[in-house]
């Protein structure tokens, strides 16, 4: 089975690296960029037999960090 | 009474030995070296250093998988009985990580790499870590990191302030810090997270000495004088 995670910072969490390549898009002349966030994905292939529950247990024990980030799990069509 | 110290090393810390010249400077008995796969600290440590660097290659985050190694779970079990454990820089990422202390740390406000002495403001002087020093007293240390911006929500920092645990502020807020805090206590203040390097400011060739107090207060606080 393949897996989706997107990692984000929670709202309110500063996010230096997302300001710079917003202000590094402005350098290139894209108007109208009004914020940019930087975040992570993960693909992982897992077990069928994998619950739910385990898929969150690894998000919240390592994929992400719940004092900063929020994250999302989908499951990719084989 | 001979004071027992070890010294955690991850691949990719690069501060263990300053860690470990530093402690045995100031203690006169060389630290135990541990290395991140042991399951097991040495018997009756008086005190662990989690030393700066760039645990696995600080990937996935700062101090993530290091939080995770086989002794950090010994190194927790200690903290939670009450030996003191000091994380410096990559340490204090580690800490964060691994739960023991309140907020993470993220990339620095300013984006760059900050590498630069850095004048602190000693807020609490109370802990085992800073009795050395007095409050309000102003030192200068070192910082050298990319990842130093201390975030936590408000109802921690107020928490934390509340408490007497900010041990550290930045008197210039180097890195974009909430409230400007370099260094944290947790609630029982056993540990103490800071991203300044006390270490690399033990004696006069390092271009300062007030890092030792930080050394001599512990060892003090734990063995006698």
């Amino acid at each position: 089975m393949k897996v989706r995670v997107h990692v984000s910072l929670k709202p309110g969490v500063l996010d230096p690296q997302g300001r710079a390549i917003h202000h590094s898009l402005e350098g290139l002349g894209f108007t109208g960029v009004n914020d940019v966030r930087a975040g992570r994905l993960f693909e992982l292939d897992v077990a069928d037999s994998t619950s739910d529950e385990t898929l969150d247990d690894m998000c919240r024990k390592l994929l992400a960090n719940m004092v900063i980030e929020n994250y999302r799990i989908e499951k990719v069509a084989a | 009474m001979a004071f027992r110290s070890a010294v955690i090393t991850f691949p990719g810390s690069n501060c263990d030995r300053d860690m470990a010249d530093a402690l045995e400077k100031v203690s006169g008995t060389a630290p135990h070296r541990v290395w991140h796969g042991d399951h097991d600290l040495p018997e009756g440590l008086d005190f662990i250093a989690l030393p700066g660097g760039f645990s696995y290659g600080d990937y996935l985050r700062c101090g993530a998988i290091a939080s995770r190694s086989p002794v950090m779970q010994a190194v927790i079990a200690a903290a939670e009985k009450g030996v003191p454990v000091l994380g410096v820089c990559n340490g204090f990422q580690v800490l964060t990580e691994s739960g023991l202390l309140p907020g993470a740390l993220l990339r620095n406000s300013v984006i760059r790499f900050v590498c630069r002495d850095a004048t602190l403001k000693v807020e609490n002087a109370q802990s085992l870590f800073t009795s050395g020093y007095e409050a309000g007293q102003e030192i200068v240390i070192p910082v050298a990191h990319h990842d130093g911006n201390y975030f936590a929500d408000d109802e921690t920092l107020d928490r934390l302030e509340g408490e007497g645990r900010v041990a550290f502020r930045y008197a210039e807020n180097v890195n974009g810090s909430a409230r400007a805090i370099a260094g944290v206590l947790n609630a029982a203040g056993n540990v103490l997270g800071m991203m300044p390097h006390p270490e690399r400011a033990i004696e006069t060739t390092h271009g300062g000495t007030d890092g030792r107090a930080l050394f001599e207060s512990a060892i003090k606080g734990l063995v006698g004088a």
